[in-house]
This record gives structure tokens, sequence and C-alpha cells, in this order.
């Protein structure tokens, strides 16, 4: 094949570029590929590409015969694109290929328990989530030892907390 | 002032000090997989917290629009440690957000919606991370972070999720990589969950004996702790590196002082200096000076010429776009000014 820029030398340098199922394909000599930067991205070995092999090694089935139905509702990303770029689409990947996430994690991060920094903002509806489960199971035990006082104490503190907590959420659901 | 010419602790061994965290909003896919109007939400309400950050940290803040900024500049940004490939390549819809001391940057829709990173000359990770951290508090106020109860802050690539935090310290090792040491350094230490590479220089080869070491996994402990652990090993680094670096010179004594006052015999004088001899010669001159065998110059005004003389810098002087001769070329003359403009301010004071 002979080069499609230069139209002279003998084209080795081959690419396929696919963009929204559009696909381009050239062909090109090695001089006039090393001109066309901005057309080559020349793979480099990245830790997504590293990811993408710890993917398999968490399932005991291989990746193939995974079905396609595993897809993130937030942004649309499969299972297999996932692979391929090692990168996550959004913060719902995370809860949709949490199976797939969690033995890469182990692998790469040895954990899979964060103990650091926790956001004021983000972290506060976690909290108060956290105080809530408490205080309900104080409420089950409450009422279990007919201590009615308590247990009544115990409801409304929870209805208060859940009340700000939805007043928190719907504030920034007007924002969005 | 920038960290390149302000003295800080260690500053013989260890260039600098810098953290960056990961962080995404709420609600908003990763730059991997958002559309433009997306990027420019990310952007505005980053930009919202200007003024915060202004008024607490007491820094002049630039807020720019990668499109804006001239490509060479923006090279330099990434020459200077201060932004990355990345954030260029995405230059579409990435922005900047850097502070007029060039210590704190965010970057805007790189890999993920935001990274922010504080550089400190000299060993420093315990004061970088207090102000980065306080920084990431005040971006906070105004936009809900992507968080998970168990995995932490959650990024775009699982390899940062948690803290998203990387700590890194950029460090000077000649005569531990003269001494063939490197290598069983590099390995005992990816064994402690720590991770090196050359900064300046493509894959294996660590041009100008220039590692950056920095904490591998981001999930599990918390930052302090990860922080400690590279403190720790690489405050026995900076003393392997000390250590070895007065063997060395008791060794060899007149071999060892000959070289690194060759190399800067080199560097003031030579015409042509190809990027990786310049590195070489550079890093001689850096060990000369460090050990105090080289007066009139400190470790800033080397670690200053050492910036001047990346490939985007020299073009920034020149003012035009340059092949690699003429860049070789423009090397030799600007390193050859700078060292004389150095030695006559110094006489003349």
């Amino acid at each position: 094949m002979i080069c499609q820029e230069c139209k002279q030398r003998q084209a080795t340098v081959h690419f396929t570029k696919i963009i929204n199922n559009h696909k381009t394909e050239l062909h090109l000599c090695e001089e006039c590929a090393q001109q066309r930067e901005n057309f080559i991205q020349i793979p480099s070995f990245s830790i997504n590409d590293l990811l993408a092999g710890f993917m398999d090694l968490g399932h005991a089935q291989p990746a193939f015969e995974k079905p396609a139905s595993t897809k993130c509702a937030g942004c649309g990303m499969d299972y297999y694109q996932f692979k391929k770029i090692g990168r996550l689409g959004c913060q719902e990947c995370y809860k949709y290929f949490g199976s797939e996430l969690q033995p890469v994690l182990r692998r790469i991060q040895g954990s899979t328990q964060h103990t650091g920094k926790v956001p004021e903002r983000a972290g506060s509806g976690l909290l108060k989530k956290k105080q809530i489960a408490q205080w309900k199971a104080e409420l089950k035990r409450a009422v279990e030892m007919e201590a009615f006082e308590r247990a009544a104490e115990l409801r409304d503190k929870i209805k208060a907390l859940e009340q700000l907590e939805n007043q928190r959420r719907g504030k920034k659901n007007e924002l969005d | 002032m920038s960290w390149i010419n302000e003295t800080g602790p260690g500053r013989d061994v260890v260039l600098a000090s810098r953290i960056r965290i990961a962080r995404n909003i709420a609600d908003i896919p990763f730059p991997s997989a958002m559309q433009a109007h997306h990027a420019a939400e990310v952007a505005e309400n980053v930009r919202k917290s200007l003024n915060h950050i202004r008024a607490e940290t007491g820094s002049s803040f630039a807020f720019m629009y990668i499109r804006d900024v001239p490509v060479v500049e923006r090279q330099i940004l990434v020459e200077k440690h201060l932004a990355s490939q990345d954030l260029m390549q995405n230059h579409e819809v990435s922005a900047l957000l850097l502070d007029s001391e060039e210590k704190i940057v965010v970057m805007i829709n790189e890999e993920d919606h935001i990274r922010a990173q504080c550089i400190l000359p000299g060993f420093q990770l315990n004061q970088a991370w207090e102000k980065l951290n306080h920084v990431d508090n005040i971006i906070e106020k105004n936009i809900e972070y992507a968080f998970h109860e168990q995995l932490g802050y959650l990024t775009c690539c699982p390899t940062n999720v948690g803290t998203g935090m990387r700590s890194s310290v950029m460090m000077h090792l000649p005569a531990l990589t003269a001494n063939k040491q490197m290598n069983a350094i590099l390995q005992t230490i990816s064994k402690v969950g720590l991770t090196a590479r050359g900064i300046y220089g493509e894959g294996s080869e660590a041009l100008g004996s220039i590692y950056q070491i920095s904490n591998q996994i981001t999930l599990g402990p918390s930052e302090e702790e990860l922080i400690n652990n590279l403190t720790i090993i690489c405050r026995q680094i900076v003393e392997k590196e000390r250590i070895a670096r007065k063997a060395l010179h008791k060794t060899s004594g007149m071999q060892f002082e000959d070289a690194l006052w060759r190399a800067y015999g080199i560097l003031q004088n030579a015409r042509v200096l190809e990027l990786k001899e310049f590195m070489a010669f550079i890093s001689q001159m850096r060990l000369g000076v460090g050990m105090g065998l080289i007066p009139d110059f400190s470790l800033e005004d080397v670690d200053t010429l050492m910036t001047a003389g990346q490939p985007a810098g020299i073009m920034k002087k020149v003012g035009r776009a340059l092949d690699d001769s003429e860049i070789d070329i423009a090397r030799a003359d600007i390193i050859r000014d700078a060292l004389d403009e150095i030695l006559k301010s110094k006489n003349n004071l």
C-alpha cells in the first residue's frame, strides 16, 4: 500500500480511528505519520491497561462471557468500555461495576475501606445517616424493653433529623 | 516567588514536595464521559470559589481557560510542574486556577473534575498538605463532592479512589545513582506502597538523576498516614544520598571535585547543549553547589537554570518555535548568559 499523504513511499503505519461509530482509516509512511500527531495517539502503556487485566482476574469466568446487561444507568458506560479504558464514567459506575471493582481495588489498593478525610458537605448526610441508624437500633431495643418514654423521645429525634436531611436534599435538587 | 527560587529544608537533596488531590462534583459525569455543558458547569462551580480562596488564603489567584493560554505558555506550565499534559490535551474544556506564587494550582477538567495541588520547595510535605487541605475545604463550601461511605472520594480512575491523594517528593540523587544503588532502592520502596519515576526524560531514564517518589495506594490509610509513610522513607533516602556523596568525595577526592567543576565549566562555555548532556552537567553542578564545593551559586540558582534549559522555557525566551538543533544552540546561549548574570550580581553586592 502506498502512503495516502505523500503518495510515494510505502505505507507502514496504519491507523483506525472511531468516533461516534464513524470510522476513519489512514495509511501512512513513517515520515508522514510523524507529521500527523493529532490523528495519531500512540498508546502508552499506562495503569489503565493494567487495570483491565485485573478486571478479569477477579472473575472465575472470563470477561467475554460477562452479560452485556451490566451498564451504568448514570452515564451509559458498559462493562467492555470500562474494561477497555480502565476509567469510570461517573460516580454511579462504582455502584454498577461494584462487584468487578472490589477485587481490582483489593489488588491495586490493598484495601476497600476509606479511613481518611470526610468532606463536610457530602459527608454530613453520611454522618446523619449513621446517627439515624444508631437511634433506630436503640428505638427497637427500647420498644422491646417497653421503655416507651425513651422510645418516644428517640422517635422524635429520628423524625427531626430525617426532616432536616430531606430539606437539605430538596434544596440541592432545586439548585439542580 | 515560586518554589523554584525559594529556599526550603533539605534542599540539597529535595527539590520540592508536592501533594495533589483528585475530586469530582456529585451527580456530574466524570471528564471521561461528560459533555461540553457539564465541563462548563464544573469550571463555573470552581470559579465561584475564587473570591473565597483569595480572601481566606491571602494569595492572589488567577482563573484561566486553557484555550485562552498560548501554546508555548501551556508547555511552560507543564515544565514547571504546575499543570499536566492531560490538562493541555483537554484544552477545549479545561481550566486552571493558579496562585501568583505558583504554589497552589487547581486543574479543572483534567482526568477528574478537580485536581488540586500544592508544591513547596524542599522537604515540606506536612505544610503542603495543610495548605492544600485548606483550599479543598474552601472549594467544598460551594460544591458537593462525589463521596462514598466505604470508598471515600470517587475518582475517574480506581487507582485514585479513597483519599484521592498523591503525595510526592522530588529528589536529586546523583550519588546513589553513581553508586548504582537506585535499582535496589526502587525495588524496596515498591514493597512499602511507594513508587518512583524520573521527572525529566521519557521511559525509565531519569535525566539529571532527578526522581519523584510518591505513594502508590490511595485507599485504606488516611492522608496523614500516607504522608507519614512517605516522609519516613524519603528521610532515609536523603540520609543515604548524603552519606553516598560524602563517601564519593572521600574516596575520589580531587577527581570527584574535578568532575563537578568541569561540568560547571562546560555549562559556562558550551555553544551547543543537548537536553540529555545539559541535564547531566547541571546535575553535577547541583551536586557541587549542594555540597558547598562550588561557591557563588545557590541551589535555587541551579534549579532555576534547570527549568530555563527545558524546551518550552527556551522557546518562550527566544520567542518563536525552534527545531532541535536550534534549541540546543539557544540552550547553550541561555545558560551561559544566566550564569554570567548570577556571577555579576554576586560581585556587585
